[in-house]
């Protein structure tokens, strides 16, 4: 089921957005056509391999690759020492800021290595037998040190210190001695003692969560060949490949011209494939053999060597008047970051409180190194940690209070015009309406089963705009090519394609979109940050508009008028002189006479797009608990979205029932399981839980269409995102509903249930 | 760079001698052997596949029981309506083993026989009190199914012996079974217990057999004697439940791991039992 609530009588009626066209990559994928990382290969190519750390955290005090190279078929051995040793500068190209030094030394340990899994070596063969061969044949010596993985036993004084020069950011004063704090952030606003001193209700709690992985289907994989002319050329499945480009460039030393990069058909990526593993090793190693090297991770790599996001400890107070009125809130967050600094806790903390309007807060966020792989982007990465302690929290406020759960939150609601906890202003959304369709929803109004419990929670994502590129080129059929630089996971080239046609009045079968390779055409922030639909489908827009501009200036020429007598309508050129009598040109038509009227009809835009828009979500989970096992299921599921405008409905449905699949997963089974030498157990599918179609049911989508965004032409805003922030708290409410105990530990597991269960004396 | 033969003998002997050499491993299904092989937990140096062996694939009824080969898929054991109307538990434990993908292909005799702690396979197999048919260079001998497995990973068979085919004893009247295992998603996981049971009643509606198995609670699937016991008599009273369910839990002695604890298990097997039990109750035609 879906539903769509809109305001009546859109300005312009919309031909092509808004409806469900079959997406132009559809065939391709399902018939097994469409070429992904590990498709593409070339003549002569090598297998490369990664040797990894098989300890936590580790001096590396010797590395003899003498055998390895002695082995016939072995062509290259690379390790750290074939790459420049860099020095610390932020750069900017992947979903947040990459620290250069730290992307050096997460795709190759130098001197140490500071997780299982971490890459030490790489050899490239003529087989893969032969190159596994050869890992067994790389003798590293290593001087084991002690390791920590958990984030609170990772900042106490005594904590082994992963990095000698880092020095926690953001204190009052320089601290005298390196730690594994990398950074503390910190909101506020008003009077934080005064606003508790005000509230007559208060709740108080610790929230966990595990790190989780992004889970692609598709594990990393690229080809790279290194010209003799020292040009040289990536093919790789990524989010972005103009992020690879610069990536690759900066850490090999080369200019950006001399790396092209084309991008693969992506099997997913959620954020995790937004920085580099594999690319610059391959280069590397296609460098010092001569030949295109070949790297596929194998899963069990996935898991320990790339994402995951960080687990995290959320502490909330919130402080409340006995009508509801939130009137203090103290959160403190601390996330992992893996084994280099940057965890997502700078946007958990703007985000935990964006939904809403509360005079006095403080959010802390502590960003700490551990020795586990270093925390990739996850689908508003952050937001889904600290939401799971706030809207914990306030369901617990809820309860105490005696107030419905959907009323509380709409009394201390966001809306246009109130300054947002993390700095601006906001306008144009559409909260108070996502939060209304799901109070008005069927499934709220119904009543629940024997076992069963229900949860409500909301979340906020940002969105983001930044800099796109994209062409239109006219065939001379007249039909479009329409080439942008942004992977496609989540449905965009359908959404591209419709708003082309929509532009120049074309039906949407006779418009290709395109993602080319980063010399053929301008460049494109990745695809992440929600981004693509708005920004990319904002530059796509304006370069239609460019191609009609052209069109009405050939159709002038023709009819020897001025240019302002033409206008484009219903994908015409049109006089609007009506002395001249001069029947409609279609797009047909003047592509069919475009060398007598100037050559070839494109246009192309570049953008740097502002005023994303951010996203709200409300969410309505019902679950049901064996109470003898402990089992959670999610029985039924409701997802409330403001979407501004969803230009393909059911990509839009599909990006809310992927966020809540992945947050149900997060909520209830999901978790990296550590041994006591810090080697990830359960490095596969099998034991590192992800949901299963079985295990959900339908998830119904209800798409809020009230508060369009206007600077976008059709009103679009950000959608991929928002859908995994409420989920992880809507399942332990709904849990905490059916079963009378709060669960404040992430994965909710059968056996904590039980044990829950048990300590509650049920 | 390691040579890997691979044979497909059509007779039972031949398989025997093709599996007495050295580095020989049977292929059934595959869905255990290929997935270590790819994972390089095994390198053997002959695969032989037991799929063409007369007799390893396909369901027959033989003096009033059922004769099941080895190597049969899951689906196949899953469409045969006569098997499944008597021994729906046997049945359930093989089809809900993965997927409909690995059900082409998953086999009772693949599942005993990688002797895995939690083979969802063997516990019904167990409280059947069903027995294999092993070749082997010297020859044929019958065993029962609990005495095959002897750890994780470990067998009782001999170099050169194979499992050919389960033998289910005759059905009675009145009589049924039941498998459930507990896993945290509802598909594609590792049982963290199992339980089978399996019931024979009286004319009176009252148990007059009965045999309860457990799985993932201990080195091998158990035969859990005293539970059984513990049913026949009556109608599955609470009393008897209850004295069933602390039997089952007095045999479990499983590990604790990143499937689940020690006593997570323990407890669960014994719900899982108690549950099975009234399934099973209740398809032997059984009234409370
Ligand atoms: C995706 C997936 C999901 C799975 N889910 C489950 C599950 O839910 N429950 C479960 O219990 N298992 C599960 N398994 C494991 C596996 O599918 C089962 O154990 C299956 O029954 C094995 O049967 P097979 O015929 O494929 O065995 P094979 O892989 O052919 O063989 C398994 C082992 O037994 C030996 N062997 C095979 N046949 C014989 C024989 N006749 N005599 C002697 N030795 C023999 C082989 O040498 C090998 O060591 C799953 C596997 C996969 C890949």
């Amino acid at each position: 089921m879906s539903e769509t609530l809109e305001k009546p009588a859109p300005k312009a009626a919309l031909s092509i957005v808004g409806s469900r066209p079959v997406r132009p990559d559809g065939a391709d994928k399902v018939t097994g056509r469409a070429a992904y990382g590990a498709d593409f290969n070339m003549p002569g190519q090598l297998v490369g391999r990664v040797l990894r750390s098989p300890h936590a955290h580790a001096r590396i005090v010797s590395i003899d690759a003498s055998k390895a190279r002695a082995l016939p078929g072995v062509k290259a051995v690379i390790t750290a020492a074939d790459f420049p040793d860099l020095a610390s500068e932020e750069l900017e190209g992947g979903e947040a800021a990459a620290n250069l030094r730290d992307l050096s030394l997460n795709v190759m340990a130098r001197g140490k290595a500071l997780y299982h899994g971490h890459a030490v070596a790489a050899v490239a063969a003529v087989s893969t037998e032969i190159a596994e061969a050869a890992l067994e044949r790389i003798k590293v010596t290593y001087e084991v040190l002690p390791h920590v993985i958990d984030v609170e036993a990772a900042m106490s004084p005594d904590a082994p210190v992963l990095h000698d020069h880092l020095f926690t950011e953001g204190l009052e004063a320089r601290p005298d001695r390196p730690s594994n704090i990398a950074k503390k952030h910190r909101f506020a606003r008003g009077d934080l003692a005064e606003g508790f001193a005000a509230a007559d209700v208060v709740v108080e709690g610790r929230y966990t969560t595990k790190a989780t992985h992004q889970g692609y289907i598709e594990p990393h994989a690229c080809v790279a060949a290194w010209g003799e002319d020292g040009r040289c050329d990536v093919w790789s499945s990524s989010q972005g490949h103009f992020m690879v480009r610069t990536f690759c460039a900066r850490l090999l030393g080369l200019d950006i011209s001399d790396v092209r990069v084309t991008p693969a058909e992506i099997g997913g990526g959620f954020g995790g494939k937004t920085t580099v593993y594999l690319e610059p090793l391959a280069l590397a190693l296609s460098r010092a053999s001569g030949r295109p090297v070949k790297m596929v991770m194998s899963r069990e790599e996935v898991f320990r060597a790339t994402g995951p996001t960080s687990g995290g400890i959320v502490r909330v107070r919130l402080g409340a008047k006995s009508d509801g009125t939130i009137v203090a809130a103290d959160v403190e967050l601390t996330y992992q970051a893996g084994a280099f600094p940057g965890s997502p806790v700078g946007a958990g903390a703007m985000t935990a409180l964006a939904c809403y309007d509360i005079p006095n807060f403080s959010i802390v966020g502590w960003d700490v190194v551990t020795n586990t792989p270093k925390v990739a982007a996850y689908r508003a990465p952050g937001a889904p940690i600290s939401a799971f302690g706030v809207e914990s929290a306030v369901d617990e406020l809820a309860l105490k209070l005696g107030m419905d759960p959907i009323a509380l939150r709409e009394k201390n609601a966001v809306k246009d015009g109130t300054k947002a906890s993390y700095g601006p202003t906001f306008q144009n959304i559409g909260y108070l309406d996502t939060l209304a369709a799901i109070r008005e929803s069927e499934h709220w109004k119904t009543p629940l089963g024997p076992n069963q419990g229900r949860g409500v929670a909301v979340g906020f994502w940002f969105n983001v705009g930044g800099e796109s590129t994209a062409a239109v080129h006219i065939g001379e059929d007249g039909s479009a090519a329409v080439v942008t630089g942004n992977p496609d996971i989540g449905g965009s080239r359908a959404s591209m394609a419709m708003m082309a046609a929509e532009t120049l009045g074309l039906p949407i079968d006779k418009v290709r979109p395109m993602i080319a390779d980063t010399s053929s055409i301008g460049y494109s922030m990745l695809t992440g940050g929600s981004r693509v639909t708005f920004a990319t489908g904002m530059a796509v827009v304006q370069a239609a508009e460019k191609v009609t501009g052209e069109l009405c200036a050939r159709a002038a020429k023709l009819w020897d008028v001025p240019r302002d007598q033409v206008a484009w309508e219903g994908g015409k050129a049109v006089c609007l002189d009506a002395a001249k009598d001069r029947a409609p040109l279609s797009l047909e038509a003047l592509a069919a006479q475009s060398a007598r009227t100037g050559g070839p009809i494109s246009g192309q835009a570049t953008i740097n797009a502002q005023g994303a828009g951010p996203g709200f979500g409300v969410h309505l989970c019902d679950v049901e608990v064996d109470p003898e096992t402990g089992q959670v299921s999610v029985v039924r599921y409701t997802a409330a979205q403001d979407v501004g405008k969803a230009i393909h409905p059911s990509y839009v449905e599909g990006q809310v029932q992927g966020g809540v699949a992945q947050g149900v997963g997060w909520a209830l089974n999901e978790e990296y399981i550590f041994d006591g030498e810090g080697r990830m157990e359960n490095a596969g599918f099998l034991d590192y839980r992800m949901p299963v179609a079985s295990d959900l049911p339908m998830l119904d989508a209800i798409l809020v269409e009230t508060a369009p965004n206007p600077r976008h032409p059709f009103g679009a805003k950000g959608v991929g995102e928002v859908p995994i922030v409420p989920p992880l708290a809507a399942v332990a409410n709904a849990v905490r509903g059916a079963i009378g105990v709060r669960m404040p530990d992430l994965p909710i597991s059968p056996p904590k249930v039980l044990a829950a269960l048990d300590a509650k004396g049920g | 760079m390691t040579q890997l033969a691979y044979l497909a003998p059509s007779s039972a002997e031949e398989a025997a001698a093709a599996l007495a050499r050295d580095g020989a491993r049977p292929l059934s299904g595959g869905t255990d052997l290929l997935v270590q092989l790819r994972a390089g937990r095994t390198r053997p140096a002959v695969v032989v596949d037991l799929k063409a062996v007369a007799g390893a694939i396909g369901v027959r009824e033989q003096s009033g029981g059922f004769v099941i080969g080895a190597a049969t898929p899951g689906a196949v054991l899953g469409e045969h309506a006569a098997l499944s109307r008597a021994w729906p538990g046997v049945v359930e434990g093989a089809t809900l083993i993965g997927s409909t993908q690995v059900q082409g292909r998953a086999s009772l005799g693949g599942n005993l026989c990688n002797a895995s702690p939690a083979a969802d396979g063997v516990p019904a197999l167990i409280a059947a009190r069903a027995t294999c048919v092993i070749v082997g260079p010297g020859g044929r001998r019958e065993a029962p199914v609990e005495s095959i497995a002897t750890g994780p990973g470990q067998t009782s068979l001999a170099p050169g012996e194979f499992v050919l085919e389960f033998r289910l004893p005759p059905r009675p009247a009145r009589a049924s079974d039941a498998y459930l295992r507990l896993i945290p998603r509802t598909e594609m996981d590792i049982a963290v217990a199992g339980a089978g049971v399996n019931l024979v009643l009286d004319e009176g509606g009252r148990v007059a057999e009965a045999h309860v198995a457990v799985g993932a609670v201990a080195p091998t699937a158990l035969l859990a004697a005293e539970a059984g016991r513990a049913l026949v008599g009556g109608r599955l009273d609470d009393a008897a439940l209850a004295g069933m369910e602390a039997a089952v839990r007095a045999v479990c002695r499983p590990i604790s791991d990143k499937r689940g604890t020690a006593e997570y298990r323990t407890r669960i097997a014994g719900v899982l039992a108690r549950r099975a039990a009234l399934i099973a109750f209740e398809r032997a035609g059984g009234v409370r």
